[in-house]
């Protein structure tokens, strides 16, 4: 393993994290609730009463984020390197896989390890471990 | 309006501005992580580090609660069982982060920031959980009664 120190970014990393574990304490200690975006997102395809404006208004908080960025800062880098193709696929699987695992990088990873659920740690460990496996696969096997 | 609603909003937004900072919007420094034998960008870690050093407190405060600040019933996960639904699910959302390198909540920023990559990720995404609903959902077709004339 080699690391690239060039591309560590350590400060702005644990920064950028602990606003994403405020944003994921606030949630519980305002709404209470876990700010697990594929539970918000797919909730709003199986609609209820009552229980569809909380969740536009964090995904609309979501999507304003770098709108309101701009304002301050320059654009951060966001680039994507899959193809359409590959992009499609990879989504169909992270929205199903999401709902039927329950959860997501917030979710399990931020919230459920802070609440040190063994199931989200469980949830965790699962989808590092095939996130780095496909990695591999797809830049030191297929390429 | 509710302030519950003003709260999930501010929340979803300072959500989307640690993802910014973080890294974590771009999916090239997310597969630089995931890329073990390749030239390891180790950041995302700290981003993990960071956010559940900051959970655990506010986890730790809720404990033996019942209402939230804002006097909402706390909703938290009560299955405690590991079953094939998590594991396989999780599993699965790996491959799908390694493959284009976004999770949902750095899609859903990407989107914002304009990415039309970002938008066909997203629309798959939402159309992976459609599916899942429609799964879950689906009545049994057997024994219904049959179209009246």
């Amino acid at each position: 393993m080699t690391i690239d120190w060039a591309a560590f970014t350590p400060w702005a990393a644990l920064a950028g994290g602990a606003l994403i574990g405020l944003a994921a304490a606030m949630f519980i200690l305002l709404n209470g609730r876990i700010a697990g975006i594929s539970g918000i997102v797919g909730g709003l395809l199986n609609p209820q009463a009552g229980d569809i404006t909380w969740r536009i208004m964090f995904v609309l908080g979501i999507l304003l984020a770098p709108a309101v960025w701009l304002l301050a800062a320059e654009m951060p880098s966001i680039q994507i390197d899959a193809d359409y193709p590959l992009l499609i696929i990879a989504g169909l699987l992270v929205g199903i896989s999401t709902r039927y695992g329950a959860g997501c990088t917030s979710g399990h990873g931020v919230c459920g390890i802070s609440r040190l659920s063994p199931r989200s740690v469980i949830a965790t460990l699962a989808f590092m471990a095939t996130g780095f496996l496909t990695v591999f696969i797809m830049r030191h096997v297929l390429s | 309006m509710n302030k519950t609603f003003i709260s999930a909003f501010v929340t979803g937004l300072i959500f989307g501005i640690g993802l910014l900072v973080s890294g974590m919007a771009n999916p090239d420094k997310v597969l630089s992580f995931l890329d073990l034998a390749g030239a390891w960008d180790p950041s995302l870690a700290l981003v993990m580090a960071g956010a559940i050093a900051v959970g655990l407190i506010a986890f730790t405060l809720v404990r033996g609660r019942s209402h939230s600040l804002l006097g909402e019933p706390l909703r938290l996960p009560t299955k405690k069982t590991i079953d094939r639904r998590l594991v396989l699910g999780s599993m699965g959302f790996g491959v799908g982060w390694g493959l284009a390198g976004f999770c949902p909540g750095p899609a859903l920023v990407a989107l914002g920031a304009g990415e039309l990559k970002a938008a066909v990720f997203v629309g798959a995404m939402l159309a992976g959980m459609g599916l899942f609903e429609l799964l879950e959902h689906r009545k049994p077709t057997t024994g219904q009664p049959a179209k009246s004339h």
